[in-house]
């Protein structure tokens, strides 16, 4: 202990008195204590000293990104790739996220949440959580999207090397067209060492398309049959090149995987038209209660579409963060709001015109402003975003030429089970039974002991559900605002004229082909002739079948 | 309110006018009688989407001169007027707010054809309209000011940015089936084929009714069209609505920005905020004002916006910066005349420069165009634009395109000489309806 000099002599001197022994003990705890403190302080201010090294490098590569040349920009991220920082993927990632940042005071940030005025950072370096900071405060580090692809690679490149297999799979996809000499040889042994074979496939392909591009005949046959678009990319590319051997084995290669594309085509035709058919018979399929079996002509049938809608996304804003369980409870919900919606109007105006078509048609489109301008009132007159769901979202992928959008596969399924159980309910349960005795022979129906006002009621309230629940369902597939309804009244009222009125059958029918139909024309006559065209088909058919496609016979249709 | 205008005669009219005349200035003699400002934006029916976060703008620009003061010592007083989307009503509206009302200055408007439908009663009675939204030019009044982009403030530099940056060599133009985007095709059309010499077979024109709803197919055969070897990329001239589906389409069906970038030219923030930008990343916008300009004007004006509108979440958007700007060199140019007189205005404004919020300088120019930066945004996953490119310096706008033929020779010059929207340079004389007719007829080819 004497070894150690001791600047506290007034102490040194109480060791010759009594309380020496004390105070010796006390020292010796003080000085343990302190040795401890040290030996735990020194090796992190060891490791700091490191880190500060580590971070100003850091700084240096970061630093080289603030600058306003892409090319520049493209130089310095070349560099974070090369520098083995182990926090390189997370630099880039947050480059390519746009959320790396440079704060007014120098220091490079990551932006945790960019929505809102105020935004949450953390230290690019050390992640250190830094509180909020305004936009003013923060210049972002803009790519454009050259760079946006070069980061891409980049980062598929790292996580090529990942434990994760859908992280593998993702890169290996990204990177087919952009291997370039350097990336070859690592790829090469990517592929030697790659347990999934769907990995191994797709890198496979991404080399042969260097191997194309750097003029070899031979890569032409390992890409042959693939119908990705990146290998026609590149296969037309070859065939207008000057090795007229190359170019004639690549447009071979191209016109095999024309003909199998025209297969594709086909049946992609064929899903767009049942896809829009849906949407239509979606729809339109409670006009067609409404319409077609009551005979009620309701023009804010395309409102009560719009209130399902708006449903869906309050739901949404009740349940934040749960887009799909909002989805489903959306369901039920819209269904509720527009079959009282529809009461409300059945009740409060249709009741009172019983028999006078003009005038419910009038009376109703007028319901039809108000409501859209009560919307645009009460919520906004902006449209609502309405979230969809991640299971919703993107793709099935059958093969590279055949990808069906999954939004729409989802609309397509739904719209069978609503008309099935439609169909269950008019044909099975007593509510459909007496709905058609009284849309059959009202009198009869009365005197047979049937509520004659109480069915009027149950079933516009049942076809306006079914509008609210269409509502629901178009919320995924368009946007959501006050005119939302507006957009399919004419296309509603065309496809149950069409099916033949108070047929679901037809409905269904004419919705699906008219659907197909259009999807047809559409690619030869573009989108504004081939709607015309269909609805001159609609038109010449009336005037041929005026009770349309699956008139109702016997002595119902006199009625 | 019909009866009258039906029985209006000329000397009537004169007579109203002049009645009107004597009010006026009977009014200015008062210093605390207000100085009418008519705000003339659809706040119902389909535009309403639109149009009401400008007349909220205008709103607010009024509020924010009262509380400087006002203009020559008189406060401003909005007075707000509902054209419902409804082409014939704006004419009708527009006619109250000048004939009835009888505000100094107009600003309103979003549409082309609302815009040709209040013309005539502009002219006719003398008002001033501030016209906010980008347009497709070939029109020259002397009674508007076009304070939006023409289309070599927008269109042509951003195909300049594609051809020259991105090396897009084949192109799609999507667009509306209106007369917006069916001229500014035709000019684009004329434009790659002249200066880029892009062969018949690498155009793609595709247009699709108001509020399309179905884009599978179009999506589709875009993609087709974009993987036969060369670079593509889509200008979209796809209006208002129709765009949220269109790029949810895009989206789903996997076209990546770095494949087949799109650039709108009427896609803003204000449209974003209804769609979940992630996916759509990297696609672009050509406009000359975007919220993420990183100016202290530009976040003093989303400041104000937000307090104003109380919702943090508030976007503002490239027409919103136009009233901005219109609205500041309205006042300017009312201060340089020391009256609100139509005609006092319309002489003082040509060459008024007032800040606009990117940093730069906006002047009235002769032909009631203004000059503008121009910038492209690429799309952020927050609903905003990243600027990736910009003119170096403002631009002017050209009333009268140079790559159609019939507009080609016409320049329009409002000052005291010439006082002509279309001048023949090559005839050398005011051209008169019949230029203009001719462009017209050129364009409905």
């Amino acid at each position: 202990m004497r070894n150690f000099p001791w600047p506290w002599p007034t102490l040194a001197e109480a060791g010759r008195c009594r309380a020496q022994w004390w105070a010796r003990r006390w020292l010796q705890a003080l000085l343990a204590g302190l040795l401890a403190l040290l030996m735990l302080i020194l090796p992190p201010a060891i490791a700091h000293a490191q880190d500060a090294e580590r971070d100003t490098a850091a700084l240096e590569l970061l630093e080289a990104l603030d600058v306003d040349s892409f090319p520049a920009k493209g130089e310095a991220i070349d560099a974070i790739v090369a520098s083995e920082d182990d926090r390189a993927r997370y630099w880039l990632q947050s480059l390519l996220d746009g959320r790396l940042q440079r704060a007014d005071d120098g220091r490079f940030v990551v932006v945790l949440d960019n929505t809102g005025r105020d935004w949450p950072v953390e230290d690019a370096l050390n992640g250190e959580a830094l509180g909020e900071m305004s936009r003013r405060e923060l210049d972002r580090i803009g790519i454009n999207n050259a760079l946006r692809n070069q980061l891409r690679s980049a980062i598929a490149v790292v996580d090529l090397y990942a434990a994760d297999l859908e992280l593998r799979r993702a890169s290996a996809e990204r990177l087919l067209g952009e291997v370039d000499s350097e990336l070859a040889e690592p790829i090469a042994a990517v592929i030697d060492e790659e347990a999934d074979s769907r990995v191994r496939q797709r890198l496979t392909l991404a080399l042969a398309i260097h191997r194309l591009e750097q003029g070899e005949v031979e890569a032409v046959e390992t890409l042959q049959g693939s119908l990705h678009s990146r290998v026609r990319v590149a296969l037309n590319r070859a065939a207008s090149s000057d090795d007229p051997l190359l170019a004639a084995a690549a447009q071979e290669a191209v016109n095999s995987i024309e003909q199998n594309l025209r297969i594709n085509r086909g049946l992609e035709t064929l899903y767009f038209g049942l896809s829009l058919g849906s949407v239509l018979v979606l729809a339109a399929i409670g006009l067609a209660i409404t319409f077609g079996v009551m005979g009620v002509i309701n023009m804010a049938h395309g409102e009560l579409i719009m209130l399902g809608a708006y449903t869906t996304w309050a739901m949404q804003q009740l349940l934040p963060g749960q887009p799909g369980l909002a989805l489903i409870l959306a369901i039920p919900a819209g269904f509720m709001v527009a079959a009282l919606a529809g009461i409300a109007i059945e009740r409060g105006v249709i009741q009172f015109l019983k028999g006078r078509p003009l005038e419910t048609l009038l009376a109703t489109f007028g319901i039809s402003l108000i409501l859209q301008q009560l919307v645009r009132t009460a919520i906004s007159p902006q449209n609502r975003t309405v979230v969809t769901p991640e299971w919703m979202s993107g793709s099935l992928v059958v093969n590279d030429a055949l990808s069906l959008t999954l939004n729409r596969m989802y609309v397509l399924g739904f719209t069978l089970v609503v008309f099935a159980a439609l169909m269950l309910i008019m044909r099975r349960t007593r509510l459909g039974l007496e709905v058609r005795a009284v849309t059959q022979n009202r009198a009869m129906a009365r005197s047979m002991g049937i509520r004659a006002t109480r069915v009027d009621i149950m079933t516009f309230a049942l076809g306006s559900g079914v509008a609210g629940l269409a509502g629901v369902a178009l919320s995924q597939l368009t946007n959501v605002g006050p005119n939302l309804g507006q957009n399919y009244i004419i296309d509603s009222f065309m496809v149950v004229v069409f099916g033949g009125v108070g047929n679901l059958w037809g409905t269904l029918v004419a919705g699906l082909s008219l659907g197909v139909i259009n999807q047809i024309l559409e690619p030869w006559a573009g989108a504004v002739l081939a709607k015309i065209i269909v609805l001159v088909f609609i038109i010449l058919f009336i005037q041929k079948r005026p009770r349309g496609l699956f008139p109702q016979k016997g002595r119902a249709a006199e009625g | 309110m019909n009866a009258p205008k039906a029985s209006f005669t000329p000397r009537r009219l004169i007579a109203a006018m002049l009645a009107a005349g004597t009010l006026t200035g009977a009014g200015q003699a008062l210093a605390d009688d207000p100085i009418k400002v008519g705000i003339l934006h659809s706040l119902s029916g389909t535009m309403a989407i639109s149009e009401t976060v400008l007349k909220d703008t205008v709103e607010m620009l009024i509020e924010q001169q009262n509380e400087q003061g006002g203009l020559l010592g008189r406060e401003l007083e909005a007075v707000v007027v509902d054209p419902a989307s409804n082409w014939p009503l704006f004419a009708e509206r527009a006619r109250e707010l000048l004939a009835q009302e009888e505000v100094d200055v107009v600003f309103g408007n979003w549409t082309s054809v609302s815009r040709k439908a209040v013309l005539p009663v502009f002219e006719e009675l003398n008002g001033l309209l501030f016209y906010p939204v980008q347009y497709e030019g070939e029109e020259s009044s002397e009674n508007v000011f076009y304070t939006g982009a023409a289309p070599n403030q927008q269109s042509i530099p951003a195909v300049n940015y594609l051809h020259d940056q991105v090396g897009v060599e084949r192109w799609v133009l999507a667009g509306t089936d209106y007369v917006f985007p069916r001229t500014t095709n035709r000019i684009l059309e004329a434009y790659l084929k002249d200066e880029f010499g892009v062969a018949d077979e690498d155009i793609m024109i595709n247009y699709t009714p108001f509020g399309h709803s179905d884009w599978q197919n179009i999506v589709s055969d875009i993609r087709r069209f974009g993987s036969e070897g060369k670079k593509t990329a889509v200008v979209s001239t796809i209006n208002g609505d129709a765009n949220v589906p269109f790029y949810t389409e895009l989206a789903n069906q996997g076209v990546d920005a770095a494949d087949i970038p799109v650039v709108a030219f009427s896609v803003g923030e204000q449209e974003l905020t209804g769609i979940d930008t992630a996916p759509l990343v990297g696609h672009l916008a050509a406009w000359n004002y975007f919220m993420s300009v990183d100016t202290d004007e530009n976040y003093d004006f989303i400041d104000a916006w937000i307090d104003y509108t109380g919702d943090e979440e508030a976007v503002t958007n490239d027409p919103m910066e136009a009233h901005y700007i219109g609205f500041n060199m309205w006042a300017e140019a009312v201060r340089k005349a020391g009256t609100t007189d139509v005609d006092a205005v319309k002489d003082a404004i040509i060459g008024v420069t007032v800040p606009n919020l990117t940093g730069g300088y906006a002047a009235m120019m002769p032909n009631h165009h203004i000059t503008k930066p121009v910038l492209i945004g690429e799309i952020q996953d927050n609903g905003q634009f990243d600027i990736v490119w910009q003119t170096p310096s403002t631009v002017a706008g050209d009333a009268w395109s140079d790559y159609l033929p019939g507009s080609r020779d016409l320049i329009a010059d409002w000052r005291a000489p010439m006082r002509c929207g279309n001048f023949n340079v090559s005839t050398g004389s005011c051209g008169g309806s019949t230029a203009a007719e001719e462009a017209e007829a050129a364009l409905a080819e």
